[in-house]
């Protein structure tokens, strides 16, 4: 991130972020988008033999809430998580090996899609729980506290873990104990297919912040520049003793919740207006009319992500399945 | 030797039960700053039971934390800071309010290691007073602990007395896994001898409480104590009873309950928690399973909670669940089985 008076002509979200973070985050866009995409293909192929949930549409809130991160920090995921681990810098074929349920894997093969972790690269997991992640973020938060270690913690959830009493206990614990932690809801409209205007009394999830006494941000959330440029101030607000925020990325799933969707609840219409509002397509045109990156630089950047995922699929093929006479192995530390 | 036999007797100190966790909570938190307390009134209340007593005052609030009404969210902060380097020792304030946290501890605090390819660890005690005989009714009197001995990733402990109380709570703030101990609500004012100095009682290992021929009792929990009282007129009676203190639901202790089973070639398992489908199932299960069958002379019996929830009414409440005279009855009827 650097000064904005370089790029008068941009808006201020944009002109804060220079060339090198800008490539950072397309190419984490980028995998993510190709994660997913080689990720159905391979269920397609009969590589995967559980469900996923996709984060196809989503990628702009999960790399601009975690760039202005810093190496040291905390996040806590959620079943629709692949995009979270790969923006937090995850390596894509020891994801894919943990997808293909291999020893390799990050999980050595036991989680899954939905318990991907990397506990000491600080992704403290992903969550099959809706909202099961939200109490866990304000145990961090206190260990971050106790320890003055000077971290933040980011915990991811949906619009429809709001819902959830976990939401409610874990925002106001952390409020009144004005613990470091961002709370990001990416409300992508629907629980499973319950749309949340049917399912929440307000508007808005960022309405509820002011139950908790905590800055609540409602933003487009599929706008990498705005998201990155909100989620820094709710970090350095952490980070300096603040206390938490709330964040709530609009947004949309173009896939269905998981395998088993059949859209019966939304209309291709409303889907194809998403797909206009597609968050890498968006960061590019704007790009290439600020000239700060041309068609072919925009376009290798694509391919360079499109290269690795492949060899990411390639390589956690190959990858060992677990031993059966360990299965049992890592259900207690000694 | 010889001067100890002149010198007079040395007086052992003695500790409730409740003032013996609560040493071990202090001596914990005075031997490692990544251990501390939360709960809902464990500060300048004290605790509901009185166990954290004055350790807000001698720790301060930083370590010793009231925390709102929020079961679920309490249990999911002690696994959020055990997973990021702290020691975190939660009070359930009546073991019944567990219900309103089970997804963080049976989804989460067990699985975690598990599911992230033991690349984690969740260091985390939860203690919670259990159990009937206070008046205190149905939502405030259960007990619950077979529930999580069912779940792989758990420890769940039982202590008996003072000695435990402060053993088993350092050892397992110790553990590297979440543990669960559930103190009965009656035992928190008896008294027993106590040492001062740190001391760990090992998880997983049952105690004999009075050796025995005739018939094995393993009792959990108060039911130790109260088949301890048994065994004593039983020994009036002409019939030697062993009594097993099992003190740890999970890991349990198999091996201690063969060995006397094939002593006694008799077994009785007396527990609170609801009779079917319980404690007394699964270790009558290990044994019909096991070569130990073989040495038994009569059936094995089970005295557990009655098949409905905790009454008020106090008559009521002692029918419930098992007592001394029960044990007797019962213990009486197996030996003498076949004879007359």
């Amino acid at each position: 991130m650097t000064d904005t008076a370089t790029r008068p002509n941009q808006r201020p979200e944009l002109a804060a972020l220079d060339d090198a973070t800008l490539s950072a985050a397309l190419t984490r866009m980028h995998l993510i988008r190709k994660f997913e995409e080689a990720a159905e293909a391979s269920y397609m192929r009969g590589l995967i033999h559980g469900t996923m949930h996709l984060s196809i549409g989503q990628e702009a809130s999960a790399v601009g809430t975690t760039l202005p991160l810093e190496a040291h920090d905390y996040i806590l995921s959620t079943h629709r998580g692949h995009g979270h681990c790969i923006a937090r810098g995850a390596e894509p074929k020891l994801m894919f090996a943990e997808f293909f349920g291999k020893e390799t894997g990050y999980c050595k093969g036991r989680g899954g899609s939905m318990h991907i972790a990397d506990v000491e690269g600080g992704n403290l997991g992903a969550n099959g729980i809706v909202g099961g992640g939200l109490p866990i973020a304000v145990g961090v938060g206190m260990s971050i506290k106790a320890q003055k270690n000077g971290r933040v913690c980011m915990v991811f959830f949906g619009d429809g873990a709001s819902n959830e009493g976990a939401f409610h206990e874990a925002l106001n614990m952390a409020s009144i104990w004005k613990l470091p932690v961002v709370f990001v809801c990416e409300n992508n409209k629907y629980g499973m297919s319950m749309d949340i205007s049917r399912a929440m009394a307000v508007a808005n999830v960022a309405d509820r912040a002011s139950a908790y006494a905590m800055p609540g941000h409602c933003i487009d959330g599929n706008d990498l520049a705005g998201v990155a440029a909100v989620a820094n101030e709710a970090i350095a607000r952490a980070r300096s003793g603040g206390g938490p925020s709330l964040i709530e990325c609009k947004t949309y799933r173009l896939r269905g919740h998981s395998k088993s969707d059949r859209n019966l609840y939304r209309t291709k219409e409303e889907i194809e207006d998403w797909r206009g509002q597609d968050p890498i397509r968006r960061l590019e045109a704007e790009l290439q009319v600020h000239d700060r990156f041309g068609a072919a630089e925009l376009m290798s950047l694509e391919e360079d992500a499109q290269r690795e995922i492949d060899a990411a699929v390639e390589f956690a093929r190959t990858c060992p399945d677990p031993d059966p006479k360990d299965l049992t192995r890592d259900v207690y530390a000694l | 030797m010889r001067s100890e036999l002149i010198e007079p007797p040395v007086q052992l100190r003695e500790l409730t039960y409740a003032e013996a966790a609560r040493e071990a909570l202090a001596q914990a938190m005075e031997a490692d700053e990544r251990v501390f307390l939360f709960g809902e009134d464990v500060g300048v209340y004290g605790g509901a039971f009185g166990v954290s007593g004055d350790l807000v005052h001698r720790f301060g609030k930083d370590r010793v934390i009231d925390t709102p009404i929020s079961e679920l969210g309490i249990a999911g902060a002690a696994v959020g800071a055990a997973i990021t380097g702290m020691r975190p020792v939660l009070e359930i304030q009546f073991s019944d309010f567990v219900t309103l946290a089970m997804e963080q501890l049976v989804n989460q605090a067990a699985k975690i290691r598990f599911m992230f390819g033991g690349k984690a660890s969740v260091p985390m005690v939860v203690r919670l007073p259990g159990g009937s005989g206070t008046g205190a009714a149905a939502q405030h009197s259960q007990s619950l602990e077979a529930w999580f001995a069912h779940v792989p990733g758990l420890k769940v402990l039982q202590p008996s007395t003072p000695h435990d109380a402060k053993g088993m709570l350092l050892a397992a703030i110790d553990d590297p896994n979440p543990v669960l101990i559930f103190e009965h609500k009656l035992l928190y004012k008896t008294k027993g001898h106590v040492p001062e100095e740190p001391y760990r009682v090992p998880i997983g290992k049952a105690a004999i409480r009075r050796e025995g021929t005739d018939i094995t009792i393993v009792g959990s929990s108060i039911m130790a104590l109260k088949a301890q009282a048994a065994a004593e007129r039983l020994a009036a009676d002409g019939i030697s009873a062993e009594v097993i203190d099992l003190r740890s639901l999970r890991p349990i202790d198999f091996t201690t309950i063969a060995e006397s089973v094939r002593k006694t070639h008799r077994l009785m398992v007396v527990y609170e928690g609801v009779k079917i489908m319980g404690i007394g199932a699964e270790i009558s299960a290990m044994i019909a399973e096991s070569e130990v069958f073989d040495f038994l002379d009569a059936p094995i019996i089970r005295l557990g909670g009655a098949d409905a929830p905790i009454p008020y009414n106090p008559v009521l409440e002692k029918a419930a669940v098992p007592q001394e005279d029960d044990i007797v009855t019962a213990a009486q009827n197996l030996v003498r089985r076949g004879e007359a």
